[in-house]
């Protein structure tokens, strides 16, 4: 690479002997065959990922039916979302659901997953049993359970805590039992998969802290408290995270179990984004649905964002 | 999950028979538990598939107070056609499964492998996209089906609008490059120097050496066509080619329960003999990806 003095007299050679880029040296050197190796990803990625998300920023500003050519509209799709009475309840109850999905499924995966991990015969079992519902296709589950929360009192559930002379209770079918209702199956079918990032997280804890700790007389509860719980944080803070993420966008449960029904009461922002796009069979209101998918999508941004800064100073450290 | 040494509870600890017993049996509980509600809604399943459906409705719990009805099995998949809708559930996994491996490993060895200049774009837009929640995507890929850019052919009903898209997976390409980031570079470079090419030196070099990790991609990409629901449901609108998962409600609605139970116990064979032979794939905390992509 050292021809740096080249003069003018020799200049005229100079495109035969140094390495200068042009269509030919690149193809000769790799460049072509490696954008063939590159061609699945970019197309699938192009067609399927890239271009739709910029879609949804112009669709969101476009009253589009597929019926009649597009046409600009500016933010009225985002004020027609924010002006739709079914907002606030929407809002609401995917808060509700979140909120009760943290309350139930949060705490339970933490305690399983330190309970086990200190099984000593056989942990291969617990795993297996707590995951499998994880792996059971979520229609089945959904509609598995639905069957258990037949309202009469020979359903499942009902005849079960009947043996206790409890209910018959109305589940799926009443206002305020309805919601509770998703969120418990919800947390059955996905707290399998957060226990294994638990015990995961479990086995990689340095075994000299517990023995430091013992050492300083701490008890089993205390190592808990001191040891385990700490060094966890980074794992327990992201596992929050996701799970409100995951939970913020909750679909199958309300649109399988109950349409959003009674009387709104189980009305997600993603069924709310499903009916403005496909519940209407004279053709969807795009327009409005990707305004709400994307306000939906910013507040998740910001919401962790915030939430990572809020708790950097925990999760180092 | 091998049962390695505990390490919360000291053995000096363990033998005290306050914190053996105490401990112990709190395990027992959770086991006992576990056994009830991870195996129990599925254990009840079983039982139902193969019971009148009288029985179901009066005596849910009951085990076959009036004997078994194996016809409900032979009903569900030949009258209701679960066999019909279980075939094409196994077509969408193996093509869904086809792209995301073809997308996955060919992205990963130019990223990992080839690395041109233009790699860290190329990965930073990949990795951009697992930050965009799945919901973004819904409506405009919906819309991009049926009136797709360029070509002016609807690919509503085709079983190409299920695979292509499958492909899309940020978290497989990051996966296989990854793994791939690990393998020795010099066997590459002297595959090279003998004069391997790049296609070469993917199809007999990089990709044997990389079981592993498309062992693990291949199981979560399966599991998740399996499990796919609304996706099959907008863009496969003709009954005779959805996916069992998409027909379950539809099922649910033309037949008598045990038929329909069935069906459903149907639906899970699958998943759950594929988690029990590849258990230890499933159970190495790989899962953090797929609660990742919500």
């Amino acid at each position: 690479m050292a021809v740096v003095e080249a003069t003018p007299a020799r200049s005229r050679n100079e495109g035969v002997r140094l390495p200068r880029r042009t269509p030919l040296t690149w193809v000769r050197g790799g460049g072509l065959s490696t954008l063939v190796f590159l061609l699945p990803l970019l197309f699938v990625f192009g067609a399927f990922s890239w271009y739709p998300i910029v879609r949804t920023v112009v669709m969101s500003l476009q009253h589009t039916n597929l019926v009649q050519s597009p046409t600009w509209v500016g933010l009225h799709n985002f004020t027609a979302v924010i002006h739709d009475p079914l907002l606030p309840t929407a809002v609401k109850n995917t808060a509700e659901f979140a909120g009760l999905a943290l309350v139930f499924g949060y705490p339970l995966p933490l305690v399983a997953a330190v309970l086990m991990s200190e099984v000593r015969k056989r942990r291969g079992l617990y795993a297996a049993l707590v995951y499998l519902p994880v792996v059971i296709p979520p229609v089945v589950a959904v509609l598995l359970w639905k069957t258990f929360y037949d309202a009469g009192s020979t359903g499942v559930f009902n005849t079960i805590l009947g043996w206790a002379h409890l209910g018959p209770y109305p589940w799926l079918q009443s206002q305020s039992t309805a919601l509770p209702s998703l969120v418990l199956e919800s947390t059955w079918a996905n707290a399998g998969g957060t226990v294994i990032i638990y015990l995961a997280a479990l086995t990689s804890v340095n075994p000299e802290l517990y023995e430091a700790a013992a050492v300083d007389g701490a008890g089993i509860l205390r190592k808990i408290w001191h040891v385990t719980l700490p060094q966890l944080r980074g794992v327990l803070l992201v596992t929050m995270i996701l799970q409100i993420i995951a939970t913020a966008q909750v679909f199958l449960e309300p649109y399988l179990f109950t349409s959003g029904g009674p009387a709104n009461s189980t009305l997600t922002v993603l069924l709310l984004i499903y009916n403005y796009a496909f519940g209407n069979s004279l053709g969807g209101d795009y327009g409005k649905a990707t305004a709400l998918s994307l306000m939906l999508a910013v507040f998740l941004a910001l919401l962790s964002w915030i939430y990572l800064r809020a708790t950097r100073s925990w999760s180092t450290g | 999950m091998s049962d390695g040494p505990s390490r919360v509870i000291a053995d000096n600890e363990w033998s005290r028979p306050r914190v053996r017993y105490g401990i112990g049996s709190q395990q027992i509980l959770l086991l006992v538990g576990l056994v009830v509600f991870g195996l129990g809604p599925i254990l009840w399943l079983a039982k139902s598939a193969i019971t009148p459906t009288g029985d179901t409705i009066s005596h849910p719990i009951a085990l076959f107070p009036h004997g078994f009805a194996w016809g409900n099995l032979h009903e569900a998949w030949s009258q209701v056609r679960v066999g019909r809708y279980f075939w094409n559930t196994v077509v969408l996994a193996f093509g869904s499964w086809m792209t995301q491996l073809v997308v996955a490993t060919t992205g990963g060895f130019v990223l990992s492998v080839l690395r041109p200049r233009y790699a860290p774009l190329v990965k930073a837009l990949l990795l951009a996209t697992l930050f965009v929640p799945a919901v973004v995507l819904l409506v405009p890929l919906y819309v991009e089906i049926v009136h797709p850019p360029l070509v002016h052919h609807s690919f509503v009903d085709s079983y190409w609008a299920v695979w292509l898209p499958a492909g899309a997976s940020a978290f497989n390409v990051v996966l296989v490059t990854r793994f791939f980031d690990n393998l020795p570079r010099e066997i590459f470079e002297a595959a090279q120097v003998d004069g391997a090419g790049p296609f070469l030196l993917f199809w007999k070099i990089v990709l044997p050496m990389s079981k592993p990790i498309l062992g693990v991609v291949s199981l979560f990409a399966v599991l998740a066509s399996w499990k796919d629901f609304l996706w099959p449901l907008l863009v496969l609108t003709n009954p005779d080619i959805q996916p069992l998962s998409v027909r379950l409600p539809s099922i649910q609605a033309q037949t008598s329960l045990g038929v329909f139970l069935a069906a459903m116990f149907i639906a899970c064979l699958v998943p759950i003999a594929g988690f029990m032979i590849f258990q230890r794939s499933f159970l190495r905390g790989t899962g953090l990806g797929g609660a990742i992509k919500g």
